[in-house]
């Protein structure tokens, strides 16, 4: 199943990743062949056969509703590219 | 003593030092020096902890002349960590642009067992960014070199820890394993490399690359070395919902080497046209071996191999695109300097900041979840992925475990493969299955095709790790293929 | 010719559970808070962090289910909902997708006309809320740039949706506060839309009435307030008729309330619609939830308001009315049925009465919600006994009341401190009777002549003199007495 540039730059756009006129050319080029690859899976019949999500049976181990320390304020935004006012900064958000 | 540490192995290691005839200092000054005289050649770090190790080296020695009984089973052993294990107070990058300096506020768990064990950290070590590759050449910082032939590639994407244990930089490091990235660079370096069963290693601080494919394992020169950091790493851990809460049984190696009274199965499918006559040589000789230690070999068939890979690039890509949803300029890392915008800040630092390959996978992983193709990618590969459980399942209803190559071919050249992703992706055909099925494998040295190392991978049942590392140590005490160093040490060859 | 109309409306509810910590992680969940004090690793989208579930999230959304007669699902799953926002840390929220935790329930609502509809719940799922952002001019369209506080980032959130039962503002309305005071009672939540612990969603299409079809659906997002989903509504209906009746064509969208204007304003296409790409959540393994476990916490919920509502009927001979007021919150039902207690069964009206008529007012003016009641049952109790004894007027009670607001005594202190013991002695009330009604003989003669208010002027003297303690109907007689007195002189 081929992909066509539309389908590159519509997924980019859902990645959020800005893609030149080279990577959108490259992408559309290799990701058809990967798929076209990866279409051989349609050769084997899966009727029937329930999908896996986890390979290993887990139970479900559930946590207790009690509080633990967070981590102090000054360490976590010393990590952020911008802060102001105890918040993360971040720019203009314009709808869609 | 510069010259003598990097020889010994951990067990050795830990041994001299809790005896005091060894420092910690020492061995942590003898494994700088050697780092600093292979590292121009290899480049298997990115960061050296040098203040770091020689600090803690110093604070081990004051515990073990003051008589600490809790001094652990790794206690003065110089380790390599894959650099997208989070470590505090040092860098954890992925090998990536968008978390270049980026230091966690928090220790991975299978770190904090590290640190209480003993070991001291002496580095993070390259990778493909992300743990996306298997060659080692998709470092957004520079290429590791196969200290076997420093044009090739080490393999990936454990490729730095591979090649800082194979240069006897460290004698055991940490990796990580999604589709084979702890095996296959083992193979191509000579060395020893075990992807647990998943959920046996905890995965709480360790980088996301496909949460239901990854663990993190053990890499060294042998089997007991391996088997002694697995046993450290490995345990219960309430923070990862997907660890299975299981301690392994203690590990004890000696005595006869023996197989007898297991069954191996050969699976038909992992010795065919794609495999390369050297390996395949190398292959029949190790399985000739395990015979002669007792063991019914007998072939098998996995019917599902065919398709394994096409379903882990689709379901491995998916959960990728989704994990590295969260590298987006705002709460840490890289961010690109702009002016358009939320949207703009976020589309221009993930482009920036991520390298092409990592690029490619989270657009293929996105194509794979998008509206209209879930059913047909995404689902149909966990219907396949089940159809390789199933295989595996009745495989083990026989036999103990599986022997298969670890790779279809020994190191190729840097460079050749990169602009091939397709061609690359094909040389994981051994390895992938493995972690479909969640199961354990390990990879051990078997011998060399063209001069280059060959591994042989046995794969065992759900938390039957215990199981292979004494049959992989069976193996190695009837082989000298371990015992082999590469050029780069002073004793070299093999 | 013009058609007849049909709103069809569908509710989508988010609310805040209100649990101690974060769904997926041990942070405090807590509102108010210093921004970016209560996060962690995990809540943080940290590389390497991972999810655990909070086990009392799970149990509360079980909770929410049964008490609004839903199906709990004894097997189901996790799923990641991808999209890119700032206050979205890891660029996926964990929610439920085909398998929600609690499904096919209902809430019955009475309307004003006395009837009775029953609103059906599709399904109720667990998942998670994000943080806060906060633009400088509070409008996100304006501002430069904004910022992000992650607190609420990770707190445990359930989704309430309905079927399209819904057919009018009113219904809505009357849906919403009762599904309010459910989940108040079944104590999974604070449910405070002004707080952001309940938000609602509207979807709302209108159709020929008597057709099946379902006609163009809107969204509409940012309705902050149950008035101001009512309004919203009205808004839109209107909107879908106007446009279809005009012959217009109506698109499938988003659209955000503005209250201030009164106006609806598009927000999304169809076309812009995000795609969610769900797939299962790979860091979390399926939730299975035993029969005993849903039997265990069905066992934990309290009596519901329409039971106890109809309790307060049948057992006190509460009017419908009067036991939908004070079910409407826990509070004011736990108060009242402490208060009978202390009181008799007998007395349950008088205590309805005083609870709806004076203590809500007192509370309206001040501003108290139930969490304040500023009376307690036992001091009410007080003040009806002396009422019962005689000791105090039922107009003087009144001041007691508000007395017993203001100082927290009780109805006897305040009583004996203020002097407000009802004068009940003949000769005291005669005494004064007689000396009013010699003071005044303008009234005395309006009185004689057969006006009859002069008769209620002179007990409103005796009133004054008596600063209100006087028993009126003894008042009275006692008056008439004197100037039957005085007219025979």
């Amino acid at each position: 199943m081929a992909i066509t540039r539309e389908d590159v730059k519509h997924v980019a756009r859902l990645a959020r990743l800005s893609l030149t006129e080279e990577e959108i050319q490259a992408f559309t080029e290799q990701l058809s062949r990967i798929l076209e690859h990866v279409a051989c899976m349609n050769r084997l019949d899966v009727t029937d056969v329930p999908p896996t999500y986890h390979a290993v049976a887990l139970q479900h181990v559930l946590r207790e509703d009690k509080p633990q320390p967070s981590l102090e304020r000054e360490t976590v935004l010393a990590l952020a590219p911008e802060a102001e006012a105890g918040c993360y900064k971040v720019p203009k958000i314009t709808e869609g | 003593m510069s010259g003598m540490t990097h020889k010994l192995s951990a067990a050795r290691l830990n041994r001299l030092f809790l005896a005091g005839e060894l420092s910690a200092v020492e061995i942590a000054e003898s494994a700088l020096s050697r780092i600093a005289q292979v590292e121009p050649a290899v480049g298997a770090f990115l960061h050296v902890a040098e203040e770091h190790v020689i600090e803690r080296a110093k604070k081990l020695d004051a515990r073990r002349k003051a008589g600490d009984t809790e001094l652990g089973p790794l206690a003065g052993v110089p380790i390599a960590v894959k650099d997208n294990i989070c470590t505090c107070g040092m860098p954890t990058t992925c090998a990536s642009r968008i978390l270049e300096g980026y230091v966690s506020p928090y220790d991975a768990t299978v770190v904090e067992r590290l640190r209480a064990s003993g070991a001291m950290i002496i580095g993070k070590a390259n990778m493909d960014e992300f743990a996306m590759g298997s060659s080692g050449e998709t470092s957004a910082f520079h290429v590791t070199r196969n200290p076997w032939d420093l044009e090739r590639v080490p393999g990936g994407s454990s490729s730095g820890s591979a090649a800082a244990v194979a240069a006897g930089e460290v004698p055991l490091a940490l990796g990580t394993d999604t589709g084979g990235s702890i095996r296959q660079p083992a193979a191509f370096t000579g060395i020893v490399g075990l992807k647990p069963t998943y959920g046996y290693v905890s995965r709480y601080g360790v980088v996301a690359f496909a949460s239901s494919l990854d663990q993190v394992g053990p890499m060294g020169r042998d089997v007991e070395d391996v088997a002694r950091l697995f046993e450290v790493i490995a345990g219960p851990d309430r923070r990862d919902a997907t660890n299975a809460g299981r301690t392994p049984p203690a590990l004890k190696f000696g005595g006869d080497p023996s197989l007898t009274g297991l069954r191996i199965g050969v699976p038909k499918e992992f010795f065919g046209e794609g495999i390369d006559a050297g390996v395949k040589a190398r292959l029949q000789e190790a399985i000739a071996q395990l015979a002669a230690l007792g063991a019914e070999v007998e072939e098998c068939s996995l019917p599902a191999t065919e398709y394994a890979l096409h379903a882990y690039y689709v379901l491995a890509l998916a959960e990728a695109s989704s994990n590295l949803a969260r590298f987006d300029g705002v709460r840490f890392g890289y961010r690109a300097a702009q002016s358009g915008g939320l949207n703009d800040m976020y589309s221009k630092t993930r482009a920036e900041g991520f390298g092409s390959e990592v690029k490619r996978r989270i657009m293929l992983g996105t194509y794979v979840l998008s509206a209209g193709h879930y059913d047909a990618y995404y689902r149909k590969a966990q219907q396949v992925r089940t159809l390789v459980i199933r295989d595996f399942a009745r495989a083990f209803e026989r036999y103990d475990a599986v022997v298969t190559p670890t790779t279809p071919f020994t190191a190729w050249r840097i460079g050749e493969k990169i602009n091939d992703p397709v061609s690359m992706y094909l040389g994981d055909i051994c390895t992938i299955p493995v972690n479909l099925a969640g199961l354990p494998a390990i990879s051990v040295p078997c011998g060399f095709a063209d001069g280059l190392p060959v591994g042989m991978q046995l794969i065992g049942k759900h938390f039957a790790d215990a199981q292979l590392l004494q049959m992989a140590w069976a193996y190695q005490k009837v082989t000298k293929h371990h015992e082999a160093r590469p050029a780069l040490t002073e004793e070299g060859g093999r | 010719m013009s058609t007849r109309w049909e709103t069809v409306i569908g509710l989508e509810v988010h609310v805040e559970l209100s649990t101690e910590t974060k769904v997926w992680c041990s942070c405090k969940n807590e509102f108010g808070a210093e921004p970016n004090t209560n996060v962690c690793p995990v809540c943080l989208a940290l590389p390497g962090s991972l999810p655990v579930l909070n086990v009392k999230a799970v149990e509360y959304t079980i909770r929410a289910g049964l008490a609004l007669n839903c199906q709990i699902r004894r097997h189901s799953k996790f799923d990641r909902k991808n999209y890119f926002y700032a206050d979205l840390p890891a660029g996926y929220q964990i929610s439920q997708y085909d398998l929600p935790l609690c499904y096919d329930g209902y809430v019955d609502i009475t309307k004003k006309d006395g009837t009775t509809r029953r609103i059906r719940i599709q399904r109720i799922h667990l998942e998670t809320d994000a943080g806060k952002l906060l633009h400088a001019g509070d409008d996100v369209t304006a501002a430069n740039y904004s910022l992000v506080d992650l607190n609420r980032a990770g707190v445990p959130l359930i989704e309430i949706v309905t079927e399209p039962d819904l057919r009018s503002a009113e219904e809505a309305g009357l849906f919403l506060e009762k599904l309010r005071s459910i989940l108040k009672y079944s104590g999974v939540s604070d449910v405070k839309m002004e707080e952001g612990s309940m938000r609602c969603d509207v979807n709302l299409s209108v159709r020929p009435a008597g057709s099946s079809e379902f006609g163009v659906r809107t969204e509409l997002k940012n309705v902050n307030s149950f008035s101001a989903v009512m309004r919203g509504i009205e808004y839109e209906e209107k909107r879908h008729i106007r446009t279809l009746e005009e012959g217009g064509q109506l698109e499938q969208e988003t659209r955000s309330w503005r209250d201030a204007q009164g106006i609806s304003v598009l927000l999304r296409s169809k076309e812009d619609a995000e795609d969610y790409r769900y797939f299962p959540e790979p860091d979390l393994p399926p939730l299975e939830v035993s029969e005993e476990e849903i039997e265990r916490i069905r066992a934990t919920l309290p009596e519901l308001p329409d039971a106890l509502m109809q309790r307060l009927m049948a057992e006190y001979g509460l009017s419908a009315y009067d036991a939908s007021v004070i079910v409407a919150e826990r509070e004011y039902a736990q108060w009242f049925l402490h208060a009978v207690e202390l009181a008799g069964a007998d007395q349950a009206k008088a205590v309805a009465n005083w609870q709806i008529n004076e203590l809500y007012r007192v509370m309206n003016e001040k501003g108290l919600g139930p969490d304040q009641i500023p009376v307690t049952p036992e001091q009410l109790v007080g003040m009806l006994k002396l009422i019962d004894k005689g000791t105090i007027t039922g107009k003087i009670a009144k001041t007691v009341f508000d007395k017993m607001v203001e100082t927290g005594k009780d109805a006897e202190t305040i009583v004996k401190e203020e002097g407000l013991t009802q004068v009940a002695d003949e000769g005291e009330l005669l005494a004064i009777a007689r000396e009013v009604v010699a003071a005044n003989p303008k009234v005395f003669e309006d009185w004689k002549a057969g006006k009859q208010s002069a008769a209620q002027w002179f007990v409103g003297q005796i009133m004054k003199r008596t600063r209100g303690r006087a028993n009126p109907q003894l008042a009275l007689k006692l008056v008439t007495q004197a100037l039957e007195e005085h007219a025979r002189k």
